[in-house]
């Protein structure tokens, strides 16, 4: 399976991303610049995480309108899995990949910390690899991370099982329902605040992450391989 | 608009205006004879902002000399924007601290934000990939609304610029004295890695090659900013806001990603940060390095204002620019690198062989001076020192133990004190984690960071107990070098070199100069034995308000070698049952501690007293004990003593506790700030093993009791949760911002 890195100016992440892909889950991966616009030959769109544009004006609202966003929207409408994390869920959620937006931290103070998610749904293609019900220790850092949309949205996102991750115990930054990460309603588009990419290697703390980048490459498999 | 007109040589002269721009009358003097005329307002502002002593060194050369600055491991001196030194296999670490305590004084986030830029820019200026950013912090009390302000603002403007960077904020210190109430200081430093064929200079080498400027836009802020930074505070130092920069994080990302790309680019010859002095500094100091010039056409500079003067332009700090030199004829290629990040890349001049800086502008040449005389030839003064009379006081004093009369409620509120408590309200607003290599996280001894695709991991700190060097500055010198390695071990790594910032008062106090001196002698004696040299730093003089100066605070920086990621040691407790040891032995020494200063309110007689030679040996025993996997946890004993260190490895374990046995008097054995000891816990079926490699003495075991007891000489004087120890550890700070 081969991916693709997003690399907005301003993206820091990517790094991370990469590396989380090609050293631990052992598939392809390459950057791509934010002008392009091709990415057909890739199987599985990582948005990562950063300050793309500085941030300026409102999280990830000047990144939407690169070039590559267009290709990015044309891939979710194909199905292929895009995954979204910090910035990079910022970005999807002003593309309207996702519904919703983000306010700043209750405490109004950038965090970081390792906290617990509950896995609320493990039968999307970013999932199955989990539990149901399993807490996960994965990292977070971010100043915007605090989740907001209307009702009738968070009705929607409850009943079509659309929320992918909520916080377990302590909710750090004030975010509706707990919510760490959700899903479209297609449930191949995931947009999440916490850092999966930052937890494939038990020498850092926790390789709980590395078990969603499996789940999509299972996925993959399961869709695209032909058994004889 | 500057409608201002500016005032004639003649003018500059005879109403003495070089003095408002920090030159004395016989530096002013030497300026003439050098020009062989009267310099107009540009030269005078060149040499008055390139002979300050941030840009000079002209108080601290004749110190800074002693400084033993090599070693087989380094690559690259002081001297230059980084230090390097080779970590073997072709890769090396490039690192240097550097001081930003005026401007945070006067503009807190904008100071601490364009002191991370800039050390940053000085470690990839040679080429290096800036992979940590560490920081030293001092502020008054966290009494006055106007520290908080200071200390929560310094925390921001440090999380504002690294964060978005995307460099980790791996780890740091923060001290809080009322001698800092009115000049916090504020040091950050960064670390890189580097490949040896990678290593760049700041030389502008081959006549005719192209000088381009590349990064922001030049603007009117930080006029001066170097000049202002060496001199003391005041309560009219509000009026200096203009001279404080402001930041911009996102262009330095993409100036860094474009300056990692271009040294892989043979067009390149010479690349320089431009920081304190700016245009001046990186170009006067380019061509003299190299020994050529530099002609520039100021006109080409890209302005973010209208009607910038050549002084202006010249004296701008405005942020995140660099200046480089390439081979000529290679312009447009440059151009497209960085065109690719938005960034502008002009060629503004070319290198000479007349070894002059020389400035057009409207097509008059505006400035023609020596390069030499602006960047090498600064006067070089070697100030009179006096040594206190505060100093002989307390040589003459005996060490006493402070009275204690409840001794688990004093631990309780040593644990309280800010300078002990946890840093978490800190350092949970840092992203540590960013570029995933950090492996241990702030709140350790020591920082460490995997290098990736290798076995090897780099061990950072930074060190400096300044109520140990006011009281002793030569002792406390030696202690911030001897603190800084053992942090270093303790994480499982060998000490590689150091880079220093040197924080003092005004040195034409001869009791400023001569804590600076003694300082000087202790740090380089224990650089020497530790052999740890010293690769670079910075200098940061009149740390003053109204008169008042700050304690001698020479911050070390010490980056160290883990052979294997294996190594890697915390300080924490982590299992039940192993073994609990104290290496060195312990003496009455209360002069400069925490607990003196909690009893008595302020700090008083002789500081810790240190032996290099049993230093080193300690150190080396417990390297070898933790390299041969014989250790589960280190930890240096430092504030507070045995105690805190005992308390502080219980924290986060979720669980353990620990039982001691302390023979001798309970303070002393418990609160005592000796020097050279280490706390270290050692799993029963490694007794053997590490007692026959270490002088150590087991005083008890790591239990699952989660409680904290200790017994002395036969009664219990500690008996209370690790949970209340905790909580009070953990929330101080928070508490006392609230």
């Amino acid at each position: 399976m081969k991916f693709a890195v997003i690399v907005f100016p301003g993206s820091n992440c990517d790094i991370d991303m990469f590396h989380a892909i090609k050293d631990e889950l052992g598939e392809e991966v390459e950057f791509v610049w934010h002008d392009s616009e091709d990415l057909s030959g890739f199987d599985g769109i990582l948005l990562p995480g950063g300050f793309s544009y500085g941030d300026y004006l409102r999280s990830g609202s000047i990144a939407r309108f690169s070039n590559v966003m267009k290709e990015v929207v044309k891939a979710a409408e194909q199905g292929k899995p895009v995954l979204g994390v910090c910035n990079g869920f910022q970005i999807l959620l002003e593309a309207g990949l996702l519904p919703g937006a983000m306010l700043r931290n209750t405490n109004l103070k950038f965090m970081c910390r390792t906290v617990g998610l509950r896995v609320e749904n493990n039968e999307t293609m970013f999932t199955t690899s989990f539990d149901h019900g399993q807490t996960i220790q994965i990292p977070i850092a971010h100043g915007e991370g605090n989740y907001y949309c209307d009702d009738a949205t968070y009705k929607q996102l409850l009943e079509n099982g659309q929320i992918a991750f909520t916080y377990e115990g302590t909710n750090p930054n004030g975010s509706l329902g707990d919510i760490a990460g959700i899903t479209n309603a297609q449930g191949n588009v995931l947009g999440m605040m916490p850092h999966p990419e930052r937890a494939v290697d038990s020498l850092l703390g926790s390789a709980d992450g590395l078990k969603l980048f499996q789940s999509i490459v299972k996925h993959w498999r399961d869709s695209n391989v032909v058994t004889a | 608009m500057s409608l201002q007109l500016e005032p004639t040589a003649q003018n500059i002269k005879d109403e003495k205006i070089y003095r408002e721009m920090g030159l004395t009358d016989e530096e002013f003097g030497m300026v003439e004879s050098i020009l062989g005329h009267l310099p107009n307002y540009t030269e005078t502002g060149l040499f008055s902002v390139m002979w300050s002593e941030h840009c000079s060194y002209k108080n601290s050369k004749p110190l800074l000399k002693k400084f033993p600055v090599t070693g087989e491991h380094v690559l690259q001196g002081p001297g230059e924007g980084a230090g390097i030194v080779d970590i073997g296999d072709g890769q090396a670490v490039a690192f240097k601290i550097e001081s930003h305590n005026h401007p945070s004084a006067i503009e807190p986030y904008q100071g601490a934000a364009t002191g991370v830029g800039g050390i940053i820019r000085d470690v990839f200026s040679m080429g290096a990939r800036p992979i940590a950013v560490l920081n030293s912090l001092r502020f008054g009390e966290l009494e006055s609304a106007r520290v908080k302000y200071l200390f929560e603002e310094v925390v921001a403007g440090i999380a504002g610029y690294g964060n978005c960077i995307g460099i980790p904020t791996v780890g740091g210190e923060i001290q809080f004295d009322a001698s800092y109430d009115g000049n916090p200081l504020v040091n950050a430093m960064c670390v890189g890695l580097i490949d040896h064929k990678d290593i760049q200079k700041g030389q502008a080498k081959g006549v005719g090659n192209t000088v381009m400027y590349v990064g922001a836009k030049t603007g009117r802020d930080g006029i001066h900013g170097a000049t202002f930074a060496s001199e003391e505070l005041s309560d009219t130092s509000d009026e200096k806001r203009p001279a404080v920069q402001v930041g911009d994080p996102f262009m330095e990302k993409l100036l860094l990603e474009a300056c990692l790309e271009l040294i892989k680019s043979d067009a390149l010859v010479g690349i320089q940060d431009m920081g304190a002095a700016g245009l001046t500094s990186s170009s006067a100091e380019m061509a003299s390095k190299a020994g050529s010039g530099i002609e520039m056409n100021l006109d080409l500079v890209p302005q973010r204002e209208t009607g910038m003067t050549a002084y202006e332009m010249m004296l701008s700090e405005s942020q995140e620019r660099m200046l480089i030199v390439i081979k000529k004829g290679r312009e447009e290629e440059i151009q497209e690198l960085f065109h690719k990040y938005d960034l502008d890349a002009v060629a503004v001049g070319h290198v000479t062989d007349d070894k002059n800086l020389r400035l057009i502008h409207k097509g008059e040449v505006i400035a023609d001076v020596p390069a030499d005389a602006l960047a090498e030839d600064a006067p070089v003064y070697h100030k009179p020192s006096s040594e206190p009379s505060y100093y002989r006081e307390f040589q003459a004093m005996h060490n006493e133990e402070p009275v204690v009369d409840n001794i688990e409620e004093t631990l309780n509120d040593l644990l309280k004190q800010p300078t002990i408590a946890s840093k978490e309200w800190v350092y949970d607003q840092y992203d540590y984690q960013v570029r995933t290599n950090t492996v241990v996280t702030p709140g350790s001894d020591a920082a460490v960071l995997r290098i990736r695709g290798t076995e090897k991991a780099l061990a950072m700190t930074t060190d400096c107990n300044s109520r140990y060097l006011y009281l002793d500055p030569e002792v406390g010198g030696k202690i911030a070098v001897a603190e800084a390695a053992r942090n270093i071990v303790c994480s499982g790594g060998v000490p590689l070199a150091i880079t220093d910032c040197l924080n003092f008062g005004n040195p034409e106090n001869p009791e400023i100069f001569w804590q600076m001196e003694k300082a000087v002698d202790g740090m380089s004696e224990a650089c020497h034995d530790l052999e740890a040299p010293v690769i670079g730093g910075n200098v940061s003089l009149y740390n003053e308000t109204n008169g008042t100066a700050v304690y001698p605070t020479p911050v070390v920086g010490m980056v160290g070698l883990i052979e294997n990621v294996e190594h890697i040691t915390t300080q924490v407790f982590k299992n039940a049952g192993d073994l609990v040891y104290v290496i060195g032995e312990t003496n009455t020494e209360f002069g400069g501690s925490e607990l003196q200063k909690l009893v008595h309110g302020r700090i008083f007689g002789q500081a810790p007293a240190l032996d290099l030679t049993i230093e080193k040996s300690r150190q080396q025993q417990l390297l070898q004990a933790i390299q041969q996997g014989l250790v589960s946890s280190a930890h240096d004993l430092a504030e507070g003593g045995l105690a805190v260190a005992l308390a502080e490895s219980t924290f986060g374990t979720n669980g353990l506790g620990v039982e001691v046995d302390l023979k001798g008097s309970a303070v002393t054995a418990l609160f005592s700030e000796t020097q050279s000891r280490f706390l270290v816990s050692v799993a029963p079926e490694q007794r053997k093993a590490f007692e026959s490699t270490v002088d150590a003495e087991l005083i008890g075991m790591v239990t699952d009791q989660a409680a904290i007891i200790v017994r002395n000489e036969g009664q219990t004087v500690v008996n209370r949760s690790v949970k209340e120890f905790e909580e009070s550890w953990r929330g101080a700070i928070s508490c006392l911002l609230s």
